[in-house]
This record gives structure tokens, sequence and C-alpha cells, in this order.
């Protein structure tokens, strides 16, 4: 009983995490039509920003906030300086698609790259600013520490707020027409192309809390060829897609499922396994719902 | 102000769409753009609201040049375009979709008045405001694409096509309709029609397009009686 308890707790805890990079993926999706792989690389060095600001500030509650703000400062500036460009050269031709999709796979690199400059390539540490000794319940000690539980609780509160700009305001109204009809969109006198980057720069916030949040929740060591972010962006991006890839509620969905099925494979059959699972899922719900659990056929072929 | 269009020219790439277009339309007035498929109808009306760029040529509506800036400006200058094919947001609500209209409007308590003007005009939409717009008829979509455009507060209204698509007693409905916002709203209109008899009864002046160039253009009843224009564009 204590081990399924733990493995939902594992199972939701990670996959919150994953939810938020999953939900910067199927923004800058809506936004602009990219898979951007170079997320991974911008929440990374939203990171490095981060242990800067918590070794400045000594308070990790102000450097997250602080980072998400860059982090969503340098997306809109990639946005702008480099996908905007890159979509507006490349509207012909049988790979117009898909260069600015290889342009933030180069991205990707370039940034690893800058950041082992800036802070060489050793591990930094990030001292997480709860205990993460897991809670007692009776004599057991479960798989929930008090870092883990605000984790969660920043998560869903994230969520939520997302949510609530999505549905319920102005903006999100305008985020939403510009992802399912730019053309109506403009129409309707929305300014397609700024909308586009604080799509961006909303998936750069994401991303950002994504890379620190699951950097203190897991050993809090970070560096640039760092395993944690390749699993973070591969796992996002996977739970994008089984989610729908154009639904923000799918991505959550997505992610928790992702996360659950992952912590049940590691407790009950083995670690090692957990890549192949998070592979063959991604294949399963391709093949028997390729549009993803929340998700129209339409919005995939767009 | 009027709308006036003066040697219009519009490339799409190698292929010339519009050649030399001329016409006026006086305010207040509902002006038909009739002729066969190809004949360049829509790409006027794109270029008209900033979709596509003129090759040459002018367009003012007033004082405003319409062939510069995006239509993200026209729309704030009076100009709203209903483009064709039913243009909704499919995934949004009927009210999200009204809303979109009005977004741009610095002055929520008007944009209200014009929704419950828009509901009194469509009734069929204020009873299914709460519902996705894909969930609605041809007919219904068509009322919404149009009260949408009404939403932005417009003194030119551009129309591609309302009839396409939609049932004999729909289009007469919708026609009348058209008739009766720009009569009730003293809006201007252009509108471009495939169904050239239904759009000529409506119109007050028409513009006959054929291969890219005007081909004839006077008052709506001279050229329902035209039998030139009869025997191309109204089959009889």
């Amino acid at each position: 009983m204590a081990q399924f308890i733990n493995m939902l707790l594992i199972g939701i805890g990670a996959g919150s995490i994953y939810a938020l990079m999953a939900i910067a993926m199927v923004l800058v999706w809506r936004s602009t039509r990219v898979i951007n792989f170079a997320q991974a690389g911008m929440a990374l060095l939203s990171t490095y920003i981060g242990f800067e600001l918590v070794q400045k500030t000594g308070n990790f509650w102000i450097a997250l906030p602080l980072a998400m703000i860059l982090g969503a400062f340098f997306s809109a500036v990639i946005e702008i300086l480099l996908i905007r460009t890159l979509i507006r050269h490349s509207t012909s031709g049988p790979v117009a698609g898909i260069v600015p999709i290889i342009a933030t796979l180069g991205l990707l690199g370039l940034i690893r790259a800058m950041i082992g400059f800036i802070w060489g390539n050793q591990d930094i540490q990030i001292q997480p600013p709860l205990s993460k000794v897991g809670f007692k319940l009776g004599q057991e000690t479960i798989a929930l520490s008090p870092m883990n539980l605000l984790v969660l609780l920043t998560v869903l509160a994230m969520v939520l707020v997302l949510g609530f700009i999505f549905q319920k305001t102005s903006l999100g109204l305008s985020l939403r027409a510009s992802a399912y009809s730019p053309e109506i969109a403009q129409l309707a006198g929305i300014r397609v192309g700024a909308i586009r980057t604080i799509g961006w720069a909303i998936a750069g916030a994401a991303g950002a809390a994504a890379g620190l949040l699951q950097t203190v929740n897991g050993t809090g060591a970070v560096s640039p060829d760092s395993l944690e972010f390749s699993l973070l962006l591969t796992f996002g991006f996977i739970a994008a897609v089984i989610g729908g890839l154009e639904s923000l509620p799918g991505a959550v969905l997505g992610a928790v499922v992702l996360g659950l099925v992952l912590a049940c494979v590691q407790i009950y059959i083995s670690g090692t396994f957990v890549f192949v699972v998070a592979f063959a899922l991604l294949l399963l719900v391709l093949l028997i719902r390729p549009q993803g659990f929340i998700g129209t056929k339409a919005g995939r072929r767009a | 102000m009027s709308l006036v269009v003066k040697d219009l020219v519009v490339d799409h790439g190698a292929i010339r769409a519009i050649s030399g277009v001329s016409f006026t339309v006086e305010t207040g007035k509902l002006s038909a753009v009739i002729g066969a498929n190809g004949a360049g109808k829509s790409t006027l009306l794109r270029t008209l609201s900033g979709l596509n760029k003129a090759t040459a040529g002018s367009a003012h509506w007033g004082e405003h040049n319409l062939l510069q800036g995006k239509a993200e400006s026209h729309v704030r200058n009076g100009v709203s375009h209903v483009s064709e094919g039913k243009s909704v947001v499919a995934e949004l609500t009927v009210e999200e979709n009204l809303d979109l209209g009005a977004l741009w409007r610095r002055n929520k308590k008007e944009a209200a008045e014009t929704k419950n003007q828009v509901v009194e005009l469509f009734p069929r939409l204020g009873e299914r405001l709460s519902q996705r717009a894909d969930t609605l008829s041809g007919g219904e979509r068509q009322m919404l694409a149009i009260g949408r455009a009404v939403m932005s507060k417009p003194q030119l209204l551009l129309l591609d096509e309302p009839s396409l698509g939609l049932a004999p007693l729909v289009i007469e409905q919708i026609f009348q309709t058209i008739r009766g916002i720009v009569d009730s709203m003293n809006l201007t209109v252009v509108l471009v029609e495939q169904n050239a008899m239904g759009a000529l009864k409506i119109a007050d002046t028409a513009v006959v397009l054929n291969l890219g160039s005007v081909a004839t253009s006077g008052s709506a009843a001279d050229l329902i009686a035209d039998p030139a224009v009869r025997a191309a564009y109204l089959g009889y």
C-alpha cells in the first residue's frame, strides 16, 4: 500500500514538472507552428540565471519569479530575432516547414556551449529552499517532502493562473484566436505578430520554472550537459504530443499520465525501462489516438 | 466618406489577378461586385482589407489609404472584412467569436452595447452564445461572421460570398439581413457575390468584373435590365 502511494506521489510530482515543459512546447507550437527543441536550452539558461539570483538574493522564492521573467524575455527575443525572420524567409519549398525547427536544434547546441563558456562545464549546486526529507505517515516515510509539496503547489498555481489567462481574459482570447485562425484574428484587429511573441514569452517563463523546480526537486546539481534537462525536454515533448499538442489541459493530462506510468515502471519493474516505456507509450497513443488525448484531427494537420 | 478605387493592379506572383480596376462607392450604399470564378473578386476585397499587396493604383476610404498598413490597422479605421467561407473561429464559442471583433475597442461599455445590438439582429446567435462555433449551421455561421464584423463598429463592410454553400432560403434571409444592416446602421458595403441575381436585387450599385477588369458598372437596377449582363451572369 505504502509503495502504491509512493508511486502515485512520485508520478504526480514528476508529471507536474513535465507539465510545465509540455505547456511551453504547446504554447510555442500553437503560436508559431514550431516544435521548439531549444526549450531545454532556454530552461537550462534560466536555471543558471536562477542559480546566480539565489546566490545574490539568498532566497529561492525571489529568484524563481525573476528567472521566469528573464526566461520570458529571452524567449521573446529569440522569437523576434530568429523565428520571425526564418518563417518569413521560408514560406515556400519542400523544407519550408522544418527550417525553424532545425534552427531550434542548432540553438539548443549554441545555448549549451554558451553556458559552458560562461559558467564552466562543472556542476553547479542550487540549495533547495526546504527540507527534502519525506513526511512521516505512521512509521513509514512517504515519497513526499515539504520541497516536493511546494513544487507541486507552485506548478498547480501556475497551471491555474495560465488557465485563467487563457479562458477568461482578452489576452487569452487573442492568443487562442491567433493560434486557431491567424487570418480571422487579424481581420478582427488583433496584432497577431505581437501575440505570437507573447506566446513565446509565456512559454519561456514556463520553461524557466520547469528547469529551476526540477533542479531543486532533484539533486540540485546542474551542468551544461545535464542529462536531467535532456530528459525534461524528451518527456515534456512526449507529454505534449500524447496530450494533443494543441491543448493546455491536454498537455497537463499527458504529463501526469506519463509521470504515473514511468513511476509505476520505476517502482514495480525497473528504472532501466523508463525510456523504453516512455517511447512505447508515445507510439501507442499515436497509433490508437493520433490526435492525442485532447485534440482535434484538424489541429494536427495544421 | 466614400470608397474610391483607382486603377488598381494586383499580381499573384507572375499572374495578374486585377488589372486596372476603378470604381467608387458612396457612403451608406451597398455595391455588389459580381463576375465569374477567377474574375478577381476575392483578390479585390483582400487587397482592400490589407491581406494582399497591390502592385499599382490607389484605394482610399475617406482619407485612409487602404493600400498602406496591415489588416489589423484597417479595422481600427472602420474597415471590416468578412472573408470567404464562413469566417468564424470554429474552436471558440459564439460569444468569444463576437467578443473577438471588439477586442481592439477601448470603450468596453460601447462594445457591450454593440453586442446587444448584434444579438437583437441575430436572435439565433443569442440563443447559442456558449456553444462552440463549429456546432452552428452554415447560415448561422455566416450570421456569426457578419456579427463579428459588426462588433468592430465598421463604417465600411467588405463581404466575400456570404451565400457560399448555403440553401436558397437561407441565402434569401442572409441577403435581407445585409440590406437591413446597411439601412439601419448607415454602413457602406462592398458585397462580392457569385450569386449575381441575389446580390443585384439588394444592391444600389454594381461592378461586373471579368478576368481582372471592370466589364461594366452602374446602378444595380440598370444592370439587371442590361441584356448583355443578363445573358452572361444572370442566365436568362
